[in-house]
């Protein structure tokens, strides 16, 4: 065990602590749920992050990454986070198609797919859920039906994050009509500008945008956007839904800011708030760093050929469970004010932290319930026995 | 950057793994209660033939020149086994210290110690009780200014008796010109208070042991146990529980071995962390051996289910070498004057922060 960076390690921390301090819009981005010109802003920071080859550090030069490992992944995010740049529009693409197709898409899928993700000229969404197919994705029954060298996709999806702007989506769909729950189900691309398809956004709790309900009547795509083979798309899900719970869609950065700041919140409201407001201060910074070590312990495990297993639940769960506890513990702190909106003229930055508690009541709902986590780990990592 | 075990580290710990496992499993546990002896002599002998007497001695001092990182799955493995002898606290917190002090009054009790002719219990103002003095040949006692060795024979040790059947607690007087006074050299505070870290982080370290054996023995027992006609582990209620200690569990792993390895620090950064991991072991002991509990029904509440040991270990060890409100202190010391933020996961010092 050694604990220490390396000095390329460390001189690479610097390089992109420079290039961030040059390039971070001074002033922050408008939503990217609420506006099609917060959204768009977004996406000209992906161009930028892009044009410094930062928009994926972890990828191949040819597809526009710079060939890092991921021990200086978290480097990139933590200085990523410290900055205060914007949040990425594209995760869905970046953090999870993109290593999904980095295993499984063939060479030309890899070509046509990668480059236009990492610049953000192609913004992704995820379409696997449906009315009835929440936690029980594998009843999926939007269908896509072979026709020559073509599907023609059909269904109802909903929940799809950024959809409403979004360019692409990367949809569960059965391709065989005679199929049942895991068997027969395959992952195709589809844009969401094409014929046939419907974007209905849905307002999330707060109101903003966040969502949409995709409505696919007749949609034809070419055989090349099925991503693996037919019917194997349960199993590049599941492989995608690991990457996502166990180590990128929730980098551990983007917790400790957030404790350093519920610290410096804590110090600038001490002598207001009651006594036992100050050990939930210590527990939220205590949960990020455990977080941090972590995903440190992890990625230096898949550096050296492991893989990520059933431990990407516990991940899930702690990670949203503390996400809300840091929230939470900042409206304790700001009191009768905690309810303020952005907008209200002395609400300072008091907004952010109702804002990001809203956002963290859904942790434990998306990317898979945290209940269902529950049940993977008791099954998968202590064995006990399926109901 | 690399965070994980050496092999031989992972190796190191594997030896006494398996050693325990043949030797200390709960059958063993209930016969040595029965004889009445503190010791289980035949165990006791083959891990003294270890060799890991030295292991956290400096190697210019007759050791083998390891870290607290070398020695934490060992402690880990010890409370996973809910082991009666002094293994940990002997060869991990009191031997290490006595030879560090560098004292040539104290040379002769180093070696013997080393040899494994001579044990040594240690008492230090953190825990109100020595552990294991009446079988100990020396005592080695902390104290504001210094460090006493005192011969065993020359101390009043009196029992008491502790919830937890193998832990041996004692209350020492002794006279103080009788004892060596082997700290009084300046400079000694550096090595007392490394040894209350090694303390506290062993402790965490067989917390973190305890409370991984706890959801085992509930595994098995609910993979087992039918009621309503199925195992109880099918039912959600308890798989759920059982998950949610696992979490508690991944969580304060990481916090220990990077704290074992930030131990030698020895500043505000590295304490944070000692008392981080031991907080986090803490709480997983703690939620673990009462779902355990709670998983066996009232066969949990029975002398006779084995879980117990575990639940009662867990508490002597959540107060010794500090209890949560001490080491929320350090801290929220570390908290509120050192740096913060995820650049700072790893820091070494505060003044470059
Ligand atoms: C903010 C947000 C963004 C999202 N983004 C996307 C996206 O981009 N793409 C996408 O495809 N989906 C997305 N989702 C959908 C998300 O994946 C689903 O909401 C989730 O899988 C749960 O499905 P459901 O909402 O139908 O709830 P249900 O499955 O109906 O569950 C309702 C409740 O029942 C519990 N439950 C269900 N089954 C079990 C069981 N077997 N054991 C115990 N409890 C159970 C659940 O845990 C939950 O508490 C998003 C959701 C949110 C909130």
């Amino acid at each position: 065990m050694d604990l220490n960076y390396t000095p390329e390690q460390q001189t690479f921390r610097q390089e992109i602590r420079a290039w961030l301090k040059a390039h971070v819009p001074s002033q922050p981005l408008e939503s990217f749920d609420a506006t099609r010109a917060g959204f768009e802003a977004h996406r000209a920071w992906e161009r930028t992050l892009a044009e410094g080859r930062w928009g994926m550090v972890t990828w191949p030069e040819s597809y526009g990454g710079r060939g890092l490992d991921l021990i200086q992944w978290l480097i990139f995010e933590e200085e990523y986070y410290r900055s205060g740049a914007p949040l990425r529009v594209n995760q869905n693409g970046i953090f999870l198609l993109g290593p999904t197709l980095m295993e499984y898409g063939t060479p030309e899928q890899k070509a046509r797919f990668l480059s236009a993700m990492a610049s953000g000229d192609e913004i992704w969404a995820q379409a696997w859920s449906e009315p009835q197919a929440g936690s029980d994705l594998a009843a999926v029954r939007a269908t896509a039906t072979r026709d020559g060298d073509n599907y023609v996709l059909k269904g109802h999806k909903i929940w799809s994050s950024r959809a409403a702007f979004a360019d692409w989506a990367f949809g569960l769909f059965r391709t065989d009509p005679a199929s049942e729950r895991h068997k027969g189900l395959s992952l195709i691309f589809f844009r969401l500008d094409a014929p046939g398809v419907k974007v209905q956004p849905i307002p999330q709790i707060d109101g903003e945008t966040g969502f949409a309900e995709l409505f696919l009547d007749g949609v034809t795509v070419p055989v090349f956007n099925r991503l693996g083979g037919e019917g194997e798309g349960w199993k590049i899900c599941m492989a995608t839904a690991g990457f996502e719970r166990g180590l990128m869609l929730r980098s551990p950065a983007r917790f400790q800011v957030t404790a350093r700041k519920l610290v410096e919140l804590y110090k600038a409201h001490e002598d207001e708030v009651e006594p036992s407001v100050r050990n939930a201060v210590l527990q939220c910074w205590m949960d990020a760093e455990a977080y941090a070590l972590s995903i440190y312990s992890t990625a230096s495990r898949l550096i050296a050929g492991g893989h990520i297993g059933a431990e990407a639940s516990t991940n899930k769960i702690f990670w949203s469970e503390m996400d809300i506890a840091m929230h939470k513990t900042a409206l304790s702190i700001l009191g009768a004010r905690a309810e303020l909106l952005r907008s209200a003229p002395e609400a300072g930055d008091i907004g952010r932290w109702l804002d990001g508690y809203f956002f963290s009541l859904a942790g434990p709902i998306y990317a898979g319930t945290n209940e269902i986590q529950r049940n993977i780990i008791a099954e998968r990592m202590l064995g006990l026995p399926r109901a | 950057m690399d965070f994980r075990f050496t092999d031989e580290q992972t190796m190191t710990a594997d030896v006494v793994r398996d050693l325990v496992a043949d030797l200390c499993q709960p059958a063993d546990l209930r016969r040595l209660m029965a004889s009445g002896e503190p010791f289980d002599q035949n165990r006791w002998a083959k891990i003294q033939e270890l060799g890991l007497q030295s292991a956290l001695v400096a190697e210019e001092k007759g050791g083998l020149g390891l870290q607290p990182v070398d020695f934490v799955q060992v402690a880990e493995a010890c409370g996973y086994a809910c082991l009666p002898e002094p293994l940990v606290e002997a060869y991990g917190v009191a031997i290490p210290l006595l030879a560090e002090t560098g004292s040539d009054a104290a040379a002769k009790v180093v070696e013997a110690a080393l040899e494994g002719s001579a044990l040594i219990a240690f008492g230090h103002p953190a825990n109100p009780f020595v552990e294991r003095a009446d079988t100990a040949d020396w005592l080695l006692i902390a104290k504001s200014g210094g460090l006493d060795l005192v011969k065993t024979s020359d101390a009043m040790c009196t029992l008491q008796p502790s919830i937890d059947p193998f832990r041996r607690l004692f209350s020492v007087q002794y006279d103080e010109a009788a004892a060596l006074r082997i700290g009084a050299q300046s400079g000694i505070e550096g090595p007392i208070a490394s040894a209350f870290d090694r303390g506290a982080l062993f402790a965490a370290a067989q917390m973190l042991g305890i409370a991984q054996r706890c959801v085992d023995l509930a595994v098995d027992y609910a993979k087992e146990r039918q009621q309503f006609g199925k195992p109880i582990g099918s039912y959600q209620a308890l798989k759920h529980q059982l998950a949610t200690v696992q979490v508690k569990i991944e969580f304060a792993r990481p916090v220990l071995h990077a704290a074992a390895a930030m131990l030698p620090q020895a500043n505000a950064l590295s304490r944070a962390r000692v008392s981080h991991a031991k907080l986090a072991a803490c709480e997983a002991a703690d939620l673990a051996a009462r779902n355990a509990i709670q998983v066996h029904g009232a066969m949990g509440y029975s002398w006779e289910v084995d879980v117990h040991f575990f639940l009662k270990r867990a508490i002597a060890l959540s107060e010794w070498w500090g209890g949560p409100a001490f080491h929320r202190r350090r801290v929220a010391e570390r908290i509120f004057n050192g740096p913060l933020g995820p650049e700072h996961t790893f820091a070494k010092e505060l003044e470059h922060a």
